[in-house]
C-alpha cells in the first residue's frame, strides 16, 4: 500500500507517466515510426516553449494566484527587445538581447505583482486586464511589424543544436532552447523543493493568513511570484523567436489555455497549494503527444483545441472527486491505539 | 502548585493601555497585562470580551489603535508577526492557523525555519526535528498526512507541537485543549509545567475553569474588552472567575423534563456496524429527550454522529425516525429523513466564514421559509433570524456582520442557530458548548431543552461531564467502538461519567 502510494506520487504523477506511457506504447504499435530518436527530439523541440510558460504557470498556481497575462509578457519582452536590436543595434550580442527581454519581463510581472499584492484584487482579473493593456502598448508604442529576420546573433542561435546525429530516416537533434527549458525545470524544482521561498508559495497557496500569522512576508512573495513569471516568460518568448527564426508580434496570445490544461493535468490545483514540476513536465508531454499524435492520424487542427479543452476538465475533474473521496475517509480507530490510552487513563 | 515568583521579576513581555477598535465595536478598551518568567498566566472572559485580539495584537497580526507591547523592556506601538516569531513569542491560535496541504511534520517546523531566517529548506531536517516534539508530548501523530485530512483534535495537537518546538520565551495558548480530551491535555499540562521550571512565560485562554485553575499561577479576568480583575489563582475558584467574568452566578444545577413514558420513539439506530470505526451500535431517543453520548477521543463517539448523519454511511445496521426505516447513504439522505448535524469542527465544516451571519443562519432552511407559491417568505426569514440572534446572544453590532469576524465562541452560535433554524426531528450536537464561555453554556442548554421540549429527539455529543449532567436524561459511553454503558437517573453525575469514561 506503502509503496503504491509512493509510485503514485503526492500529485498523481504516476498516473500521469502510465497514461503517457501507454499512450506512446499504443502510437509505436499503430505506427511503428513513432518510437525513435526523431520523434523523441521533436517532441522535446516543440515542448519548449510550453514547459518554459507552464514553469511560471505552476509558481503561480502553487501560491494560490493564476497568471493568464504571461503570452502576452513573453511576446511583448522578447518583441521589443528583437525589434530595439533591428532597428538602433544590430550588432548588440545575443546575451544581451535576452538580458533585455528579461529586464522588460521583469518589469511587466512586478506591475502584476504589485497591483495584486497592493489592492488586494483577484488574480485572474488582474492578469486579464493587463493582458490587453499589454499587447495595447505593444502595438501602440512598440510596433506591429513582423521581422522575417532576427538580428545576426540571434539568428545564429536558430541552429545552435547539442547533440545531432543521423538515425535511419533522417537527422536527430536536440535544440539549445530544449536544453534551456530542461535547466529551468531544474532551477525551478530546486526552488519549489529546497528552498524557502519554495516553502513560502505552497504555504501562501494553502492558507495566506496562517502564511503571514508564521512570519513569512506573503506580499514581498507574491509580488517575486510575478517578477518571477515575467522573467520565464520573456525567456520563453525568446526562445520561441530563436526557434521560429522569426518575430511575429501576434504569436503566443491566444494559447494560455493549453499551458494552464497542462499544468492543471500535471496535478497543480487550482485552488493553490499543490504542484510539481514533475508532474507538470508530464502534463506538457502528454499534451504535446497527444497533439502530435491527433495530428499524425489525420485529426482536423480544430478538434485539438477540443480535446485540450476535455483535457483541462477531466484533470479538474479527477481533482473534484479526489478531494471528495478524502472528505469521506473513514479516521479508523486504531484499536491497539484505543487500548493503550484506556489503559494509561486508567492507571 | 509551586508558588509564583515574586515580584522582583521582570516581566519577559507587558502590554500597556491597549485599545482596538473594529468599525464600532470596540473589542478592547485599555488593556495593560504583564507577563513574568516560569509563569502561566491566565485570560479568562465570555466569548467576545477580546482575548482574541489581545494575543493577536501581541503577535503582530492586529495593529492596535493606541498603546504599547513592551517586550525586554524595549517599547513597541506595534508588532509584526516576524518580529513577534523572532523575539520569542508563539502563538497557538484559536482557529489554528496550519497549512492544510502541508504535511504534519512540515507544519510543525516551518515557522521555526522562517523565524530562523533560513534561505535554503531542508527536507531531511524537517522529521526529526517534529519526531522530537512528538515524542516529547508521547503522541501518536502521523508525521506524514497533510493536515488538511486529520481530525480536529490531531490538527490542534500538530498546532501545539508547532508552538513548542521553538526555543521560545513567551507560549500563548488561546483555547489549546478545545476538541481535546483527557490524556491529552494531562500530556499537555506536563509540558506546560517543564517549560515553566525552564523561566518560560505562557498565557492560557480556555472556558474549561477547571484547567485554568489547574494549570495557572495567575489569573486575569476581561469583560467587554476590559481588565476587571487580575490577581493570584490561589485566591479564585469556579464559583468566582465566572462570576467575575459575567457579572452573575452560575447555575449548573440538572434540570431534565419529565417525558412521556408512551411516547414512540423519534429515533431508533439498531446494530450499527462500521468497520475499523464501531460495532453493533443500537439505542433509541424519544421526542422531548435528551440523550448525551460521551467517550474518549477515538472512541468511535464523532463516527457514530457522522454516521446517522451520512457523511461516513455504516456499513450495515438500521436506522429509524419516527417508526419509518430511512436508508440513509449520504448527507442530502439524513437532511431528507429530518435529521440535524452541528460537527465538531466548525469553523472548516459548518460556516460560509465571508457571508453574514443572517445568511449562514438561514442558509441550511431555506425550504421551510417558503410561502404559498413557494417564493421566499421574507417576513418569516427575518423573524427567525432576529429570534435565533437574540436567543443565542450572538455578540455582534447586527445579524448583517460577516461571521469572519466573530469570535470563537459566537462563530460557534452561529452554526447551532443555522441549525436550530432547520427544526429537524433529530438534532445531533457534537460538542455543542465547546469553546462557550460559562455563563452562555447555561443558555445554550437551556435552548436545547426548550428544542426538545417542542419533540425533537437530540443527541449530545460532549465529554464535559457537568454539561452531560446538567441536561441529558440518559447518558452512553462509548469506548473502542461500542455502547459500553448506559446511565440514566441518579447515575449521572460527573464522577460517575469520568469513571465509566476510563473503565
Ligand atoms: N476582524 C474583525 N472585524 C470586526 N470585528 C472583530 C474582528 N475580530 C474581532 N472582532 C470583534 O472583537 C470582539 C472581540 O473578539 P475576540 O475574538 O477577541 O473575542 P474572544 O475573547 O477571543 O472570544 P472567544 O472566547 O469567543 O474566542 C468581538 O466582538 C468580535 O466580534
Ligand atoms: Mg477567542
Amino acid at each position: 500500500m506503502q509503496m503504491l502510494r509512493t509510485l503514485r506520487g503526492s500529485n498523481n504523477e504516476g498516473v500521469l507517466a502510465l497514461v503517457l506511457l501507454t499512450l506512446i506504447i499504443a502510437m509505436s504499435i499503430i505506427s511503428p515510426a513513432f518510437l525513435s530518436a526523431g520523434t523523441a527530439f521533436s517532441t522535446l523541440r516543440s515542448a519548449t516553449v510550453p514547459l518554459i510558460f507552464a514553469l511560471a504557470v505552476l509558481v503561480v498556481i502553487v501560491s494560490g494566484g493564476i497568471d493568464v497575462s504571461f503570452a502576452a509578457v513573453a511576446i511583448f519582452s522578447a518583441y521589443t527587445a528583437v525589434s530595439f536590436a533591428i532597428t538602433t543595434a544590430p550588432d548588440l550580442p545575443a546575451f544581451a538581447i535576452i538580458g533585455f527581454a528579461i529586464a522588460i519581463g521583469a518589469v511587466l510581472g512586478l506591475f502584476n505583482g504589485v497591483v495584486i499584492a497592493r489592492f488586494r484584487l483577484p488574480t485572474l482579473i488582474v492578469t486579464l486586464g493587463t493582458q490587453g493593456v499589454f499587447v495595447g502598448v505593444m502595438y501602440t508604442y512598440v510596433g506591429a511589424t513582423y521581422y522575417a529576420q532576427l538580428p545576426p546573433s540571434l539568428a545564429s542561435l536558430s541552429s545552435v543544436t547539442v547533440i545531432d546525429f543521423a538515425t535511419g530516416t533522417g537527422r536527430a537533434s536536440l535544440h539549445v532552447m530544449a536544453v534551456v527549458a530542461i535547466g529551468l525545470s531544474l532551477i525551478i524544482w530546486w526552488m519549489l523543493t529546497r528552498t524557502m521561498f519554495g516553502r513560502a508559495l505552497y504555504a501562501i497557496g494553502g492558507d495566506a493568513e496562517a502564511a503571514r500569522r508564521a512570519g513569512f512576508r506573503v506580499m514581498r512573495t507574491q509580488v517575486l511570484v510575478y517578477v518571477l513569471v515575467g522573467v520565464l516568460a520573456a525567456i520563453a518568448g525568446v526562445a520561441h523567436m530563436v526557434m521560429g527564426r522569426s518575430a511575429n508580434p501576434q504569436d503566443l496570445v491566444g494559447d494560455e489555455l493549453d499551458i494552464i490544461a497542462a499544468v492543471v493535468l500535471g496535478g497543480a490545483s487550482i485552488f493553490g497549494g499543490r504542484g510539481s514540476v514533475l508532474g507538470t513536465v508530464l502534463g506538457v508531454i502528454l499534451i504535446q503527444v497527444i497533439n502530435n499524435s491527433l495530428l499524425l492520424a489525420g485529426v482536423p487542427s480544430a478538434w485539438l483545441r477540443a480535446a485540450v479543452g476535455m483535457l483541462l476538465i477531466a484533470g479538474v475533474g479527477i481533482q473534484a472527486i479526489a478531494a471528495r473521496k478524502k472528505a469521506r475517509r473513514v479516521h479508523t480507530v486504531d484499536e491497539q491505539k484505543a487500548d493503550r490510552v484506556v489503559e494509561e487513563v486508567a492507571s | 502548585m509551586a508558588s509564583p515568583p515574586t515580584a522582583a521579576v521582570e516581566p519577559v513581555l507587558a502590554v500597556h493601555g491597549i485599545t482596538k477598535r473594529f468599525g464600532g465595536v470596540t473589542a478592547l478598551a485599555g488593556v495593560s497585562l504583564d507577563l513574568l518568567p516560569g509563569e502561566v498566566h491566565c485570560l479568562a472572559g465570555e466569548n467576545g470580551c477580546g482575548k482574541s485580539t489581545l494575543i493577536k495584537i501581541i503577535s503582530g497580526v492586529e495593529r492596535p489603535d493606541s498603546g504599547e507591547v513592551i517586550i525586554d523592556g524595549v517599547a513597541h506601538s506595534r508588532m509584526n508577526a516576524t518580529s513577534a516569531i523572532t523575539s520569542g513569542v508563539q502563538v497557538i491560535y484559536q482557529d489554528f492557523s496550519l497549512f492544510p496541504n502541508l504535511t504534519v511534520a512540515e507544519n510543525i517546523v516551518l515557522t521555526a525555519e522562517v523565524a530562523g531566517r533560513q534561505k535554503l529548506y531542508r527536507a531531511a531536517s524537517v522529521r526529526p526535528k517534529a519526531r522530537a516534539i512528538v515524542d516529547e508530548l508521547q503522541l501518536d501523530l502521523d508525521l506524514d498526512s497533510e493536515v488538511g485530512d486529520l481530525s480536529v483534535a490531531d490538527k490542534q495537537l500538530t498546532a501545539i507541537c508547532r508552538a513548542l518546538v521553538h526555543a521560545a520565551r513567551v507560549i500563548i495558548m488561546d483555547e489549546p485543549t478545545t476538541a481535546l480530551t483527557h490524556t491529552e491535555v494531562a500530556r499537555l499540562f506536563a509540558v506546560v509545567e517543564r517549560l515553566r521550571a525552564r523561566g518560560v512565560a505562557l498565557v492560557f485562554v480556555s472556558h474549561k475553569l477547571e484547567e485554568v485553575l489547574a494549570i495557572s499561577q495567575r489569573v486575569t479576568i476581561m469583560r467587554s474588552g476590559r481588565v476587571v480583575t487580575s490577581g493570584l489563582a490561589s485566591d479564585f475558584d469556579r464559583r468566582s472567575i465566572a462570576e467575575h467574568m459575567t457579572g452573575s452566578e452560575l447555575d449548573e444545577s440538572r434540570l431534565v423534563a419529565d417525558l412521556d413514558e408512551s411516547a414512540a420513539p423519534r429515533l431508533v439506530v439498531s446494530h450499527l456496524d462500521l468497520p475499523g470505526a464501531f460495532h453493533d451500535v443500537s439505542f433509541s431517543v424519544r421526542p422531548g429527550e435528551i440523550l448525551g453520548v460521551t467517550g474518549l477521543l477515538g472512541s468511535g463517539r464523532t463516527e457514530i454522529a457522522e454516521a446517522i448523519f451520512g457523511a461516513r454511511p455504516a456499513a450495515s445496521g438500521e436506522i429509524f425516525i419516527d417508526g419509518r426505516r430511512a436508508d440513509i447513504r449520504s448527507i442530502p439522505d439524513a437532511v431528507d429523513a429530518g435529521i440535524g448535524y452541528v460537527p465538531e469542527d466548525r469553523l472548516s465544516q459548518g460556516l460560509f466564514l465571508e457571508k453574514s451571519i443572517a445568511d449562514n443562519i438561514v442558509a441550511g432552511s431555506l425550504d421551510r421559509h417558503r410561502n404559498r407559491w413557494h417564493g421566499l417568505d421574507r417576513a418569516r426569514i427575518r423573524a427567525t433570524i432576529a429570534g435565533l440572534f437574540s436567543d443565542l446572544k450572538i455578540n455582534a453590532p447586527n445579524p448583517e456582520a460577516p461571521v469572519r469576524s466573530l469570535s470563537g465562541g459566537n462563530a460557534q452560535r452561529v452554526v447551532l442557530a443555522k441549525w436550530l433554524a432547520t427544526e429537524p426531528k433529530v438534532l445531533v450536537l457534537n460538542g455543542p458548548t465547546v469553546g462557550v464561555d460559562v455563563g452562555s453554556k447555561a443558555q445554550i442548554l437551556d435552548l436545547l431543552r426548550k428544542a426538545a421540549a417542542r419533540g425533537m429527539a437530540i443527541i449530545v455529543i460532549s465529554d464535559d461531564a457537568p454539561e452531560l449532567v446538567s441536561c441529558c436524561h440518559r447518558v452512553l459511553v462509548v469506548a473502542r467502538g461500542r455502547v459500553t454503558h448506559e446511565l440514566s437517573g441518579d447515575e449521572i453525575t460527573a464522577e460517575i461519567i469520568h469513571e465509566r469514561m476510563a473503565a
